[in-house]
Parts: structure tokens; C-alpha cells; sequence
């Protein structure tokens, strides 16, 4: 609120003006003194370190090192070329893929199956979402002892049809795809949900009046349902996406070394803070990975509104 | 198009005492315009459901033609619905709404499109057709769904208050359009309402429900004239019919609050409680012979333009209590009283119906 001014301040210009600028201070010093905390905090946990880790990116440093060579853009150009590099890029793309991709489709039967009026339709839907809030450490640890070629319980069912369990940890595609199943058995639920409460707030009016225009069921869920959970399944693919390229717990637990499973994350702790202490080549790792997570991020929250079909 | 037959159909849901439909018997003519009325979870739509398919019936069967499709599926019971919320597939064109039912069962696309284009043209649709819904009005949304109805040439059309979310002016314009259009096209309609006044203009015949069961079904001046029970007095007309508590004396005349009425010679036996219903525009300023007079202390005037109704309270009557309604009177004519004053208002004995108070059946 603007204060008012003094009659002397009024009759006289020069000290109008003067009046007005003394205002406009008070005013920034006070809109400073409330932003100022929050500010500093930010510039100096989050673009602090973000900077810091763009310079890093360009440095040939071991982590701890007291020296480190200054080398451009070659961290960036090896993550692209070498064969390490184009590996985890391999990797990354298949664990995202496989990921995004299946969990999204048994998520959606699953939700098929628990928007239906079936017996125990409540305790379905806890027991589908359960494993999405359990910790990945425990989950990996646990899948570790059904997977164990000696005595994990899949050894037992490969050993009741007369054939020996494959060593899921020492074969690269085999741990792999182990990490994928586990990977997609922890996170089913999130997308089983999500598309359930899509299914939901499908008008039930559309469903009838698509039976009645001779719609059966299959061509129903084709013609109407899918089109219309196209809000929810956007939506999923770009947090799956995000997620799935975040991963972390269960490969770090099922497979210390990353032997085939060096997803990005896992590639830039490998790289940064494994064996290899290569701090820079994990900065530029860091970097590369923000980016595309703040594409994905942009591309969401700017499309994912206008795809709502709702009027 | 098919006559329809509805036989002693109930529904019941689980869980529920009172069954949401209770034995509704119903034949429905061949090309006939019926409308369901009956206040809110009275079972009309309900038992359009059961019509349509999207419901089945606990008991009794429904009947298209004499085939019974009591258990067939609303996909292949060849049955189109007009739905409250229109149902509209809000991504599709209008176009693509108004062909989806003539795409599932195999028409070629230069049929579909001629179709389309005749029904289009008849509900003046044509400059809509490659909008999606969200960019239509009220209005043109609901002429988008009596589209899609009409495209398939169904057997029977099934039409769920489609004119509920217009304004009262496009309301009234629409409903005459839904009648031509249905005189136009021949097909068997079910309507289903909770307007009064819709069903009384619309309907060929009109059927008012309450409670699952049917109450009355007649043409709408049988429903106004001859009420079979209290509910449908109360129901229909408005304002509705004055319900007058009284006492059957044995010298042949019934007296009320404030009011001695002569009851007519062929009344039925009944208790000594009736009830003298009399329509608002059968109380008269002026005297006849043979009529009883009624005071009432005007409690309110509304002023119509072509009528006035008089609302007022007979001297026995308790203006402040909500359980005691006022009685009505229509003048058309005449000085208009003003609120506060005195008027008698005269009932003429052959305009009044009388209902048994224990049974709320008409006696005559």
C-alpha cells in the first residue's frame, strides 16, 4: 500500500520524487530481508554444486586428488565414443525400455482386473501396491536369494522341471534382465494405480453408451477407455522414464560391480566413487544425466495438461 | 420400429430393502411417445436401464416385438439412448460420435458418411461436424446426441432427462423439436423426466412412478383430470391440485377446513376420512349454482401476466405451519387481490375429486 503523501511533499516536486525513492528502497530492502535466506540457501546448495560439478565435468580429477588437469570437453566426448561409455548408453536404454515399457502394460491389465467388481477387490489392490513402497535395498536383497543359482528359490523350480538354474550373476544379458524383472516387480504397483484411478474417472456413462452404439468389450477399451487414459499413460511414460533412468538400490545391491547393469546412475557412482575414483568423468556423467531428466521434465510439464480430453 | 412390453419386472439391488423397480407392467405401442415421470429415485431410470440393457431385472421379462430380450446385452439389444450428460466420446469429432455405431456394426464409409450427413442436416448439425465437444454448447451438444441416436434408426429410442442441462428457454424450444422429430421418425420412445410439465407436453402417454411402482399410466389429460391416486394429484399440474382433508357426513356432503361440499350421489363406499381435491383453476370469484364457498386470507399473489395465482389460507388453517399448504386459486380474469386481504373463493361440486384418505385412491 502506497503511503500517503505530506502536504509540503505535495506542493513541492523535487521533494515528491525524494519521497517516492526513499518508498522504493524501504520497499526493496524489505522484499530483500525475506528473499535474502532463501536465496543464499538455494545458490549455495543447488547452483552451487551444480556449477561446481559443470567445472568438474572438465577436469581429469581423482576423487581426493589434491591436482587435476584441466581437459575441456574430453570427459563428455569419451561418455559418447568409448566403448565403456556407448555400453552404459546400451544399457541405460534397454533397463529404460524394458522398464517403462512392461511395467506400463501388466500395470495396465492389472488395473483392468482391480476396477472390476471381483471378491477381495481391496486386498488386490493393497497387495499390487505393496511392493512399490518397500525399500529397494530389501527388495534386492530378498530377489538375491531367490535368484541364487545354488540355493535360491528359482533354483528349485529349475531343479523340479530337471534343469539346472542359469547363473543369473555371472552372465551380463542374464543379470540384466534379472535386475529388469526385479526392477519392474517393485514399481508394477505405481503404474497399476495410476492407471487405475485413470480407469476411474473414465465417465461410466461413455462405457454404456459406447455398449448400447454395439461397442463389445475389446473394442470399448480400444475405442474409448485407451484413447482416454492417453492423460495417464503420457503421464507415466515420463515418470517411469525419470524413474527408471534414476535407478540405483536394486542394481548397486544385486549387482555390486555392475557387471552389464551399468545403468547412467549406476555407471556415474561406478565411475566416481567405485574403483576408478574418476571424479571428473563422473561429473560429466552427472551433467549429461540432468540434462535429459530436465528435458523429460520440460516436455512434461508442458504437454501433459493439453492432452486432458475432459471438458 | 416395435412395441415393447415390460412384465412384471423388478430390480433389486443387494443390500436394499425396497426394490429400486417393483412388478411394472407396461406395454409401450408401436411408434409411440412415452414418457416416465416420478420425482427423484421413484425407478424410471431405472427402468429405462432395464430397457436399454445396462441393467437386468430380478424378475419379470421385457419384450421387443414379443422376443424376449429380458437377458440380451445393450451391444446387441438394437436399442439407442440419449443419456443425461449426452455421453459424448470427448475425443472424437462430432462426425466420428455420430458414426461410432454405424462403424461397429460394419456399414461402409460412404454410407456411414450419408447418414451422418442426413441426420446432421436434420438436427442443423452441419457446420459442427468436425468439432469435439468441448467446443460445442449446451445446446448443440444435445442435438449431438440425439444424432448419434437417430443415425442408427434403432428400434426403440431411450431418452434419460436429455433436457435437463439446457436453459429453461432452449428447454422449451428443444422439446418441441424432440417431439416433431419423433412424430417425423416413427420410433418407439421412451422418455424419462422429472418435469411435470415435460412429460405433459411431450408424451403420447405418460406413465408417473413413485417408489418402483407405477402409480398412473394415461394420456396426459387423463392425468390431469382424473388422478388415480393422491401422488399423482400432488404430482402433476402446476401448480397442483388443492388436497382439502375432510369428513364424509352421512347427509351426503363432505366438510373441510373451512369448506361444506356436496358429494356426488354415486360416490363409493370409502371411510369417513377423504380427501377433496380441486384443481387451482376450479375455484371461482364468482358464484354458480350449487356451489360451496371457501375464505381465504391471501398469502401470497404471483402475478403471470396471463393468469394469477392466488395462494391463501382458510380461517381454520395455520398460516405459519409448513405441513399446512395454502390453496391455490387461478384467476384469469378480475380484480387481483392483494396479500393480506379476504377472498372467497366458490367450488363447484362436479369439479371436485375425491379421494379416499386411507387408501389416497380416487372414489370419484
Amino acid at each position: 500500500m502506497k503511503a500517503a503523501l505530506t502536504p509540503s511533499e505535495v506542493q513541492d516536486p523535487p521533494a515528491q520524487k525524494a519521497a517516492r525513492h526513499r518508498r522504493g528502497v524501504r520497499e526493496w530492502a524489505t522484499f530483500l530481508a525475506f528473499l535474502a535466506p532463501n536465496v543464499l540457501l538455494i545458490l549455495a546448495f543447488i547452483y552451487y554444486p551444480l556449477a561446481s560439478n559443470i567445472y568438474y565435468s572438465m577436469l581429469d580429477w581423482r576423487l581426493g586428488a589434491a591436482s587435476a588437469d584441466f581437459v575441456g570437453l574430453k570427459n563428455y566426448l569419451t561418455l559418447f565414443t568409448s566403448p565403456t561409455g556407448l555400453d552404459m548408453w546400451r544399457v541405460t536404454l534397454i533397463f529404460t525400455i524394458s522398464t517403462v515399457v512392461i511395467s506400463m502394460a501388466i500395470g495396465l491389465l492389472l488395473a483392468l482386473v482391480l476396477n472390476r467388481n471381483i471378491p477381495g477387490r481391496t486386498f488386490a489392490r493393497t497387495a499390487v501396491f505393496s511392493p512399490y513402497v518397500l525399500s529397494g535395498v530389501g527388495v534386492g536383497m530378498v530377489w538375491n536369494f531367490i535368484f541364487d543359482p545354488q540355493i535360491g528359490l528359482l533354483s528349485h523350480v529349475f531343479a523340479f522341471f530337471g534343469a539346472n538354474s542359469p547363473d543369473w550373476y555371472l552372465d551380463k544379458n542374464l543379470a540384466l534382465v534379472m535386475v529388469i524383472v526385479v526392477y519392474i516387480w517393485k514399481n508394477l504397483g505405481y503404474c497399476a494405480v495410476v492407471y487405475l484411478a485413470g480407469l476411474q474417472s473414465i465417465p461410466k456413462d461413455l462405457l454404456e453408451a459406447a455398449a448400447i452404439d454395439h461397442a463389445g468389450p475389446v473394442r470399448r477399451f480400444f475405442t474409448i477407455s485407451f484413447p482416454l487414459l492417453g492423460p495417464t499413460t503420457f503421464f507415466l511414460i515420463i515418470t517411469t522414464i525419470l524413474s527408471s533412468m534414476q535407478a540405483f538400490d536394486i542394481l548397486r545391491i544385486m549387482t555390486p560391480t555392475g557387471h552389464g547393469t551399468n545403468t547412467i546412475v549406476f555407471e556415474l557412482f561406478l565411475q566416481g566413487f567405485g574403483v576408478y575414483q574418476r571424479a571428473g568423468y563422473s561429473a560429466a556423467i552427472s551433467v549429461v544425466l540432468f540434462l535429459a531428466l530436465f528435458i523429460i521434465t520440460t516436455v512434461q510439464m508442458r504437454f501433459v495438461e493439453r492432452k486432458v480430453h475432459y471438458a | 420400429m416395435v412395441n415393447v412390453s415390460l412384465r412384471e419386472v423388478s430390480l433389486s439391488y443387494p443390500g436394499t430393502e425396497r426394490p429400486a423397480v417393483a412388478d411394472v407392467d407396461l406395454e409401450v405401442a408401436d411408434s409411440e411417445f412415452l414418457v416416465l415421470v416420478g420425482p427423484s429415485g421413484c425407478g424410471k431410470s431405472t427402468t429405462l436401464r432395464m430397457l436399454a440393457g445396462l441393467e437386468f431385472p430380478t424378475s419379470g421379462s421385457i419384450l421387443f416385438d414379443g422376443a424376449d430380450v429380458t437377458d440380451v446385452s445393450p451391444t446387441t439389444r438394437d436399442v439407442a439412448m440419449v443419456f443425461q450428460s449426452y455421453a459424448l466420446y470427448p475425443h472424437m469429432s462430432v462426425a466420428e460420435n455420430m458414426e461410432f455405431s454405424l462403424k461397429n456394426t460394419g456399414v461402409a464409409k460412404d454410407r456411414r458418411r450419408e447418414l451422418v450427413a442426413e441426420a446432421a442436416a436434420m438436427l442443423e448439425l452441419e457446420d459442427l461436424l468436425g468439432r469435439k465437444p468441448k467446443a460445442l454448447s449446451g445446446g448443440q451438444r444435445q442435438r449431438v446426441a440425439m444424432g448419434r441416436a437417430i443415425v442408427r434408426r434403432p428400434q426403440v429410442f431411450l431418452m434419460d432427462e436429455p433436457l435437463s442441462n439446457l436453459d429453461a428457454k432452449l428447454r422449451v424450444q428443444t422439446r418441441a423439436q424432440i417431439s416433431a422429430l419423433q412424430r417425423k421418425l416413427g420410433v418407439t420412445t421412451v422418455y424419462v423426466t422429472h418435469d411435470q410439465t415435460e412429460a405433459m407436453t411431450m408424451g403420447d402417454r405418460v406413465v408417473v412412478m413413485n417408489e418402483g411402482r407405477i402409480e398412473q399410466a394415461g394420456t396426459p389429460r387423463e392425468l390431469y383430470n382424473s388422478p388415480a391416486t393422491l401422488f399423482v394429484a400432488a404430482f402433476i399440474g402446476s401448480p397442483t391440485m388443492n388436497l382439502i382433508p375432510a369428513t364424509r357426513g352421512a347427509d351426503g356432503t363432505a366438510v373441510g377446513a373451512g369448506v361444506s361440499v356436496s358429494l356426488p350421489r354415486d360416490l363409493p363406499e370409502s371411510g369417513e376420512d377423504i380427501v377433496l381435491g380441486i384443481r387451482p383453476e376450479d375455484l371461482a370469484v364468482s358464484p354458480g349454482e350449487g356451489t360451496s364457498e371457501l375464505e381465504l386470507e391471501i398469502s401470497l399473489v404471483e402475478e403471470l401476466g396471463s393468469d394469477t395465482f392466488v395462494y391463501g389460507t382458510t380461517p381454520e388453517q395455520d398460516p405459519l405451519k409448513l405441513s399446512e399448504k395454502p390453496v391455490v386459486a387461478r384467476l384469469s380474469k378480475g380484480g387481483v387481490p392483494r396479500r393480506g386481504e379476504r377472498m372467497s373463493v366458490h367450488i363447484d361440486p362436479a369439479q371436485v375429486r375425491v379421494f379416499d384418505a386411507r387408501t389416497e385412491r380416487l372414489l370419484v
